[in-house]
């Protein structure tokens, strides 16, 4: 399937993946960040939950320095 | 007349939530997270501003980030929505700040009007403050020195109503201070100068004017020497409290009076 990940496509050899399996793979799980799919934040708690699928756009944010 | 014990309960109130710090900072523009650390320390402010961006993926992920620097426990983080120019884009920024710093609710909003003056656009600003108080945000909001629209944004319920002093990262101080005593004077809410600021005398004046805060960035960070600057602008807001607190003399345009007495003078 392909993705879109902070507006950059990313190819997997799966058909879809969990949004846990997506933080374990960019390796992000010591930091903070929020997640959104296609336009809807996904809680924390959904995070074993929720399937991400072919043509997801994704965005995942964090804080940083600002005014 | 404000005895001394008044003054040691000077906290500031926002949404409900006490400090003792009228200083609020910004976390940008610093050569690096050492260096806010240090200057934020030095300000001795409690509130520090944010930006939501996204997170660069594929780097070291073990890179220290600035959470690590301030520690969300130490400091009151305060979400931005810089860089924003629709509501839409605001509203979606903020309620993905909530969900990163686990259900959050105090926030700053700015909706910017144009890039040059990054001016902020009134009637967005009013349509998303509208939409994230419905949605349980404490709103802090960013707007021009316009006394209807800062009154405007205090009848939908922000908590914080923060008129610019000049434009953003221009340091040229309080360009109409007559319109934030307007604002100062009408409001209840908590009216905090946010953006403008240059030195620490600007800084003084704002609170000397009866700001209850004042919200600045570019002046510390962008000073030759940032953590002087950030002691010169603690010291700033607490002079140009005390002395609005102290209540000043009247002005005599034309009656001098001397300080001495006018009696036994030597002929």
């Amino acid at each position: 399937m392909k993705i879109v990940i902070n507006g950059k496509v990313k190819e997997f050899k799966r058909d879809k993946m969990t949004p846990q399996d997506l933080v374990n793979y960019l390796e992000i799980s010591g930091q903070r960040y929020a997640i959104e799919q296609n336009g809807e934040i996904i809680p924390r708690s959904d995070f074993l939950e929720r399937d991400i699928k072919d043509g997801d756009m994704l965005e995942i944010v964090g804080a940083v320095g600002g005014g | 007349m404000v005895d001394k014990s008044e003054l040691k309960n000077d906290e500031l109130v926002i949404a409900g939530r006490t400090f003792n710090s009228r200083l609020l900072v910004g976390t940008g523009k610093y050569n690096d997270f050492k260096e806010t650390r240090a200057a934020i320390e030095k300000s001795g402010a409690e509130i520090v501003t944010v930006a939501i961006r996204r997170t660069n993926l594929g780097q070291n992920q073990k890179e220290p980030s600035l959470l690590d620097f301030l520690p969300p426990d130490q400091f009151t983080y305060l979400p931005n929505t810089a860089g924003c120019y629709s509501a839409d884009e605001a509203i979606r920024t903020l309620r993905l700040a909530r969900e990163l710093l686990d259900g959050h609710t105090l926030v700053k909003l700015e909706v910017l009007g144009d890039s040059d003056t990054l001016y902020p656009n009134v009637v967005e600003t009013i349509i998303a403050a509208k939409v994230l108080i419905k949605e349980g945000f404490d709103v802090m909001v960013y707007t021009s020195d316009d006394p209807i629209v800062a009154q405007q944004l205090e009848d939908i319920g922000c908590c914080a109503v923060m008129p610019l002093a000049s434009l953003i990262g221009s340091g040229l101080g309080i360009l109409n201070p007559h319109n934030l005593e307007i604002i100062i004077h009408k409001l209840s809410v908590p009216v905090i100068v946010d953006a403008g600021v240059g030195t620490a005398s600007d800084a003084a004046i704002a609170m000397e004017l009866g700001c209850e805060g004042v919200l600045m960035n570019t002046a510390i960070a962008t000073a030759n020497n940032p953590i002087l600057m950030a002691g010169a602008m603690k010291k700033g807001i607490e002079a140009g409290r005390e002395a609005f607190l102290a209540g000043r003399m009247n002005k005599k345009l034309y009656s001098a009076s001397p300080s001495s007495p006018t009696k036994g003078l030597i002929k």
